[in-house]
């Protein structure tokens, strides 16, 4: 078999997993990128808002600093935040934008004089002082105090990543592509790299790599109803989960966009909304002012698609064959603004629902967006359990964003962390010597080669490897969404562990060979049941309501009993998780308080209530 | 009751010594806004599991879906089935290396035309983190982004007439890229350091003003523009070099 040697071996070469190859090559380390589709398809290349760093030169955002910042983004997680991570994240990102600047991504511009602007559907005028122009500016998102996400028009991912795979290319970083790691080489102490399989040929290869980074992105594909591409099915939580070691953070902290289109969930950005757009119901009137008279459409998303979901509940959703949906109204921004600040909206609208934006009302509901639990590392990126592996991105849970991540916040975060903990891993490196056993790497390789013939030949039986996969989709949808109860989730247990049962009978129908599709699912599922498993499992197990994780039968916030994270591992031949806890920060700069919209009951710290 | 939808697809795994180069049928009903990533997606599922292709954001940013549908290069996740007869033909894209069925290597095309292109910010400076940014104008973020905005999918590649005859033909994406470059003022390049790139045959010289590249860009990348262009500024100079290299 072959056997390749590295320095870092970067498993996904999206914004994260590149940002620290960058950095890892630039102080002369070797370094290769798995990543299972072309670096410039990643999913980092569909986040279009923007990225948020409080530089502060825009008009609307004069006074922001990482202060600011830090108390939105904190505020933003219902205090789930490692606060420590908040703080370095805030302070580097004005720095990592620049960066990208200096690196060649085109960022929209500050222009001197007056402009007008919406908010809530009404106009308001703003004038941009001459001394700034041309500096980078910013536009309004969810849950923040100032305009402070940077942005190029909607395509920011898609420029970000076209400008660090062009510097991953400048400095001849190699790049495997359609190369998918389905195991982690490590002797229960160490990870010495991973098992891939190329998604050409078929064949397996093996990585040995001194440090090991896992920056797939998210898993949002375990769920039916998601804006996440095809690719984002968690093999890098499975990786993590297979070793038995690491632990997956927060399993159960889930985001759900408020703006999905119907009926294909693709995204349509939350800058509609930071522009001005409004929600809908079915008497084309606005509903959110009713709920968050401060905030509006602007409170942070687990709040908005709450009470999206509450209000379609109270039948003043927009009755359509694929379910009931509420309208996004952008028409008020005017044909120049959508057609050249909001194009890729405008594309999409086109596109997949033939309307046009500019004079028709867009179909939205919340669907499945982010996952802020990942791989469990600390705040340089190194995973918990396993010396020489560390995680970035969507796939950590470093742990920026607690229980919601803010918009804005995920793009950044990428860049920022890929920054931080590249250097982080930059220092692993120097000086760092490891043994490269032949045998362990060998009966790693076996397993999966033994495994993965047991699926083609049937031998464990002819279990339908999507059907078991829309089952899975199916539950996590109908009772792990975004209102919970002990009930639903029992079911959900219970019903996963069935599936996670079938998973493991998974049979091939077609014969497997070369770069088979049926086959690179059927290798993965067990694994994505397990990640399900993890997901249903905690929510079932923390019986308060905070950020996203919203639960009808505890309403409150509960800081006295549930200030903590989930840590989640698996032990080979369980049908469920191991669930540990540990404090969610080890400062409090920002002691837990009220986010300032979204109604909540707080349980404090002493016992002591706040609020309804 | 949608209509049946009759789908013609190639089928070819190089992998496989059992595997001939041949077409393959499958019926379909559609359905309401049914794209070919929903059809491809439910014949995978329900008819042939081993059936190749790619797609990733299935939303027309990522531009990993194109292929050839009845005979023209386009993203298969925006095309709405409604828009095609009900015989639909799906080859794979021509120019690039068959993987399997409609799936084709355009991560190592892509690579190695970034490579030969310099497709990076060409600068002496070294990055200063505690500086503030340069300056830009808005207007002219505006129109790097404007060309910025390729998702490499292949499609101009694959409609290129010379790009199907000649191996060595960088192609419009390429060209276009050196545009966006030569806009950038952060690019320390000259017109005689991008002329060395792309004043051939492999380069601006080698088109042949079909413009397919344009018709077909999902995008809609201005690119006819774009070629020309370059065509006027690589003509220059190419003149100023011979007259340059007269004195010497």
């Amino acid at each position: 078999m072959e056997i390749i040697v590295t320095d870092l071996l970067c498993i996904g070469a999206g914004l994260a997993g590149e940002r620290v190859a960058v950095e890892a090559a630039s102080a002369g380390f070797e370094v290769i990128c798995l990543s299972i589709v072309p670096p410039r398809r990643s999913h980092s290349s569909a986040a279009q808002g923007g990225m948020q760093a409080s530089l502060g030169s825009c008009c609307m955002g004069e006074g922001d600093c990482p202060q600011v910042h830090f108390e939105d983004t904190v505020k933003g997680s219902d205090w789930g935040c490692d606060q420590e991570v908040a703080r370095l994240f805030v302070e580097t990102a004005p720095v990592a934008v620049r960066e990208m600047a200096f690196w060649g991504t085109p960022w929209n511009r500050v222009v001197a004089g007056p402009s007008t602007y919406y908010k809530g559907g009404k106009q308001f005028e703003k004038v941009e002082a001459s001394e700034r122009e041309g500096l980078i500016t910013a536009r309004d998102f969810g849950g923040t105090a100032k305009w402070r996400t940077c942005y190029t028009s909607d395509g920011t991912g898609h420029t970000l990543l076209y400008t660090m795979d062009n510097k991953v290319v400048e400095l001849g970083v190699k790049v495997h592509d359609r190369t998918e790691a389905i195991a982690l080489i490590h002797d229960g102490t160490t990870c010495t790299g991973a098992v891939a399989r190329c998604l050409k040929t078929g064949d397996l290869r093996i990585y040995l790599a001194k440090a090991t980074l896992i920056a797939t992105g998210g898993f949002g594909k375990i769920y039916r109803e998601t804006t996440n591409a095809v690719i984002n099915d968690g093999s890098g939580a499975v990786l993590a989960i297979d070793t038995g070691i690491v632990p997956i953070g927060n399993p159960e902290a889930i985001q759900f966009h408020p703006t999905g289109i119907v009926p294909t969930n693709i995204l349509v950005t939350e800058g509609c909304r930071g522009d001005g757009g409004t929600l809908l119901d079915v008497n084309k009137e606005r509903f959110m002012p009713q709920y968050e008279p401060k905030k509006a459409e602007l409170a942070s998303r687990d709040v908005v698609s709450r009470w999206m979901t509450h209000h379609i509940r109270k039948g003043l959703g927009v009755k359509s064959p694929y379910g009931d949906h509420l309208w996004l109204d952008i028409r008020h921004l005017g044909v120049q603004h959508i057609r050249t600040k909001l194009r890729e909206v405008d594309e999409i609208c086109h596109n997949f629902l033939g309307i046009d934006p500019v004079k028709d009302l867009i179909p939205v509901r919340p669907a499945q967006h982010y996952t802020m639990s990942g791989v469990r590392t600390n705040k340089d990126g190194a995973a918990y359990g396993l010396k020489g592996l560390f995680s970035a991105g969507e796939a950590a849970c470093w742990d920026l964003h607690g229980f919601n991540r803010l918009g804005g916040n995920s793009l950044a975060e990428t860049v920022v962390a890929g920054k931080i903990v590249g250097e982080k891993v930059v220092e692993f490196l120097h000086g760092y010597e490891t043994s490269f056993s032949t045998s362990i790497a060998l009966a790693a390789a076996k397993l999966q080669q033994e495994r993965i013939s047991r699926i083609v030949n049937c031998k464990d039986g002819k279990e339908n490897v999507f059907a078991v996969r829309n089952a899975m989709q199916d539950e996590l949808m109908e009772r792990v969404g975004i209102f919970r109860n002990g009930k639903d989730l029992g079911a959900a247990v219970d019903n996963l562990q069935k599936i996670h049962e079938r998973a493991q009978r998974v049979g091939l129908r077609s014969n497997g060979v070369g770069a088979n599709p049926e086959l690179a699912l059927a290798i993965k599922i067990r694994g994505m049941l397990r990640l399900a498993l993890c997901v249903a499992y905690a929510a079932l197990l923390r019986t308060e309501s905070r950020g996203c994780h919203a639960r009808e039968d505890y309403e409150e916030r509960n800081d006295r009993d549930w200030l903590k994270r989930t840590l989640a591992t698996w032990n080979e031949g369980s049908d469920l998780p191991v669930l540990d806890y540990e404090p969610v920060s080890k400062i409090f700069d920002l002691p837990p308080g009220e986010r300032g919209y979204g109604v909540c009951k707080i349980i404090s710290c002493d016992g002591g209530v706040i609020g309804a | 009751m949608g209509r049946k939808l009759t789908f013609e697809i190639f089928r070819y795994n190089p992998k496989d010594p059992k595997s001939v180069p041949h077409t393959d049928g499958f019926q379909l009903e559609e359905t309401d806004s049914m794209t070919l990533f929903i059809a491809l997606a439910r014949i995978r599922e329900e008819q042939d599991p081993s059936l190749q292709f790619d797609f990733c954001c299935r939303a027309g940013i990522c531009g990993s879906c194109a292929m050839v549908i009845n005979g023209r290069p386009g993203l298969a996740c925006k095309t709405l089935t409604r828009e095609l007869p009900e015989r639909i033909i799906l080859m794979p894209l021509p120019v690039f290396k068959l993987i399997g069925d409609l799936s084709v290597d355009t991560g190592t095309w892509f690579r190695a035309m970034n490579e030969k292109v310099g497709s990076w910010i060409h600068t002496d400076k070294a990055f200063d983190p505690a500086a503030q940014e340069e300056r830009m104008e808005n207007a002219v973020a505006e129109e790097i982004y404007e060309l910025e905005r390729c998702v490499e999918c292949g499609c101009c590649v694959a409609a290129c007439g010379t790009a199907n005859m000649r191996e060595d033909f960088v192609g419009a994406v390429a060209l276009n890229r050196i545009a966006r470059f030569m806009l950038d003022p952060r690019d320390s390049r000259t017109e005689k350091e991008y002329f060395d790139v792309i004043g051939t045959d492999e380069g601006i010289f080698g088109c042949m003003g079909l413009l397919a590249c344009e018709d077909v860009c999902p995008k809609n990348l201005p690119l006819q523009d774009q070629l020309g262009i370059l065509r006027r500024k690589m003509g220059w100079t190419a003149l100023k070099n011979l007259f340059s290299f007269k004195r010497t």
